[in-house]
């Protein structure tokens, strides 16, 4: 273990350095380009990731031929038929309501299942508590691509394959490790007197769960339900595998389809306006939980 | 209050086991078998042949390709996305002007940070698809700014050139992984004691000493910690090549990746054991990276 001890004097702080009259801010002359510079960056960083997404607004209400000709000038008039044309047409409709069926039939029984799951193994003494722990953080390490094939096969078998449950049911299975995990850690961390008391009131074990338990642990409920949405509304490569059917395509596989095929190509203001409905949710969503959402996502990392 | 425990555990442990078991561990499971297998999805014709498919990997060029630009992904993408994050978190939190007020963050903070989290609640689909349209040659955004700034010479059909694909490919995946770890990164370095920087000052040090001997050694376990995502997002990048490069994984194989050479030899090729047998290459190498990161990067804990 090292304690950081910060030399006295470092070479490079330079003449500045102790000499600072008292009462007067501490502030380097030398320093100033050097901050302008760094100043500068962080604008430009914030320009290149406004800036795309932006164009794809701003593209989204223009003509084809506004797009082609002047890819950033404004356009004549704002065109919102274009916005239509996607949803009903292109079927971007369609792919947001499956997306919200899937996610949404999802997270809830990712919800359940995983507190019920993390609510038994932080609480009580059973056989087997350790192991089915590590079987769940285990399946965090896995690469999704070696079970692929395999899960592709156990899907079909089941006669789940482009179907809403069997998309259901997966993204729940792929959620639950990271959420088990998790939940575990914040029963642990929960108070057990309120439980006791509830028990000695005569309420049974599942009473006490969703009557006491659950409520108290709303704040990890919350973060890990947001860092869920995220990522299941975000997911790509299952649906990619395991819902070949057209008519349930989820948003970003619908879209990415859209692209891919060559024919929409010359729809251009429609796949613009299809990209935009597929961002403006999220986006808002985000910019009105932001604290919330950032939290919960870097809570994931923090283990 | 012991009453009825074993079946209340039973009661809540069953389902989710069950499905657990079924989607996630037999699937892992059986990955490992299939390897070994030249199964091609009918059941009758599944033949054990060893290591077979390993040493056709071996001599696949196409895996090869993949596993080339997986490892220049690995190189670069986790090195320029982790200086990026550092140098604007520490721009965020530390940056500002230090007055006597001690240390602070640049002006505009809290706003910065909003906008550099954006690419990431939007899906890789989503962003794959808005950079493809970046990229094109004709109407995309990147040649018109070229043009637009005068720089016409720079124009170029990015995606179609080789030399060039798998630069915009990383370009991307740095674009939207960025803000995430400056969220990251500026967690870490909220929770430094302020006494600590403004003892430093006090000391005289200067803002890339501050860096080097004080951000850096506190903020270790984190930047530990995105090295090993980065490494996993770089040994992946499925998503963005199927859908933004031509081919997919194209031109000449320049933008191929190990997963997309795994998902098209199973579902376009129906050779599922060889694919397999890619899932699990794809599996020691991620696991042997991990190992390897721990170990090359771990430092004394500095607890404070």
């Amino acid at each position: 273990m090292a304690t950081v001890m910060p030399k006295p004097a470092i070479p490079g702080a330079g003449h500045a350095g102790g000499a600072v009259p008292a009462g007067r801010p501490a502030r380097r002359l030398w320093l100033r380009p050097f901050d302008m510079f760094c100043h500068a960056f962080l604008l430009v960083w914030a320009v290149l990731v406004v800036f795309p997404l932006l164009w794809a607004v701003l593209s989204s209400v223009k003509t084809d031929g506004e797009i082609f000709t002047d890819p950033w000038g404004l356009p004549v008039t704002v065109r919102f038929d274009n916005w239509a044309r996607a949803w009903t047409e292109a079927s971007i409709g369609r792919y947001f309501m499956n997306s919200l069926i899937v996610v949404g039939g999802a997270l809830a029984l990712t919800m359940l299942l995983g507190s019920m799951t993390a609510y038994c193994l932080a609480r009580y003494e059973f056989r087997g508590n350790r192991l089915i722990y590590y079987l769940f953080v285990g399946g965090m390490t896995f690469p999704v691509f070696l079970a692929l094939v395999p899960l592709f096969f156990v899907v079909e078998q089941l006669g789940m394959l482009g179907t809403y449950h069997g998309l259901i049911v997966v993204y729940t299975a792929y959620a639950l490790p990271f959420t088990v995990f998790f939940l575990t850690g914040f029963f642990r961390t929960l108070p057990g007197e309120v439980a006791e008391a509830a028990f000695v009131d005569g309420c049974s074990h599942a009473g006490v769960f969703f009557r006491v338990m659950l409520p108290m642990a709303r704040p990890g409920l919350i973060s890990v339900g947001i860092f869920n949405f995220l990522g299941l509304w975000n997911q790509y490569l299952l649906p990619l595998v395991l819902n070949p059917d057209e008519d349930h395509y989820v948003l970003a596989q619908g879209l990415a389809a859209l692209a891919v095929s060559q024919g929409y190509r010359s729809d251009w203001s429609g796949l613009f306006a299809g990209l935009v409905i597929g961002m403006l949710p999220v986006l808002i969503v985000y910019a009105v939980f932001q604290r919330r959402i950032q939290a919960g996502m870097t809570a994931g990392a923090i283990r | 209050m012991r009453h009825g425990k074993h079946r209340f555990l039973l009661s809540f442990l069953t389902i989710p086991l069950i499905l657990y078991a079924v989607f996630v561990i037999s699937p892992y499971v059986q990955a490992f078998y299939l390897a070994l297998t030249d199964w091609r999805g009918v059941s009758s014709r599944q033949r054990f042949i060893g290591l077979g498919n390993f040493t056709r990997l071996l001599h696949d060029p196409v895996f090869w390709a993949g596993l080339r630009n997986n490892g220049v992904m690995l190189l670069v993408v986790p090195l320029a996305t982790i200086l990026f994050a550092l140098f604007f978190a520490s721009m965020l939190n530390l940056g500002g002007r230090r007055g006597r007020a001690g240390v602070r963050g640049a002006r505009g903070t809290s706003l910065y940070r909003f906008v550099y989290f954006f690419p990431q609640v939007l899906s890789v689909a989503i962003i794959a698809v808005l950079w493809q349209f970046v990229y094109t040659p004709n109407a995309g955004l990147l040649n018109s700014v070229l043009d637009a700034v005068g720089l016409s010479a720079l124009r170029n059909s990015w995606l179609a050139e080789p030399s060039l694909a798998l630069w915009c490919v990383m370009a991307v995946i740095v674009w939207s992984a960025v803000g995430f770890y400056v969220v990251l990164f500026s967690a870490a370095m909220q929770s430094i004691p302020r006494e600590i920087f403004e003892a430093a000052m006090l000391d005289g040090a200067g803002r890339r000493a501050t860096f080097r001997r004080i951000t850096l050694p506190l903020v270790w376990d984190n930047v530990q910690v995105a090295f090993i995502y980065l490494g996993i997002a770089a040994m992946d990048g499925f998503a963005i090549v199927q859908i933004m490069t031509v081919g997919p994984g194209g031109p000449d194989d320049a933008t191929e990746v190990i997963g997309l050479g795994l998902w098209r030899n199973a579902f376009t090729y129906g050779k599922f054991g060889y694919a397999s047998a890619m899932g699990v290459a794809l599996f020691f190498l991620t696991l042997t990276l991990a190992a390897l990161t721990l170990r090359v990067s771990r430092r004394d804990r500095v607890e404070f």
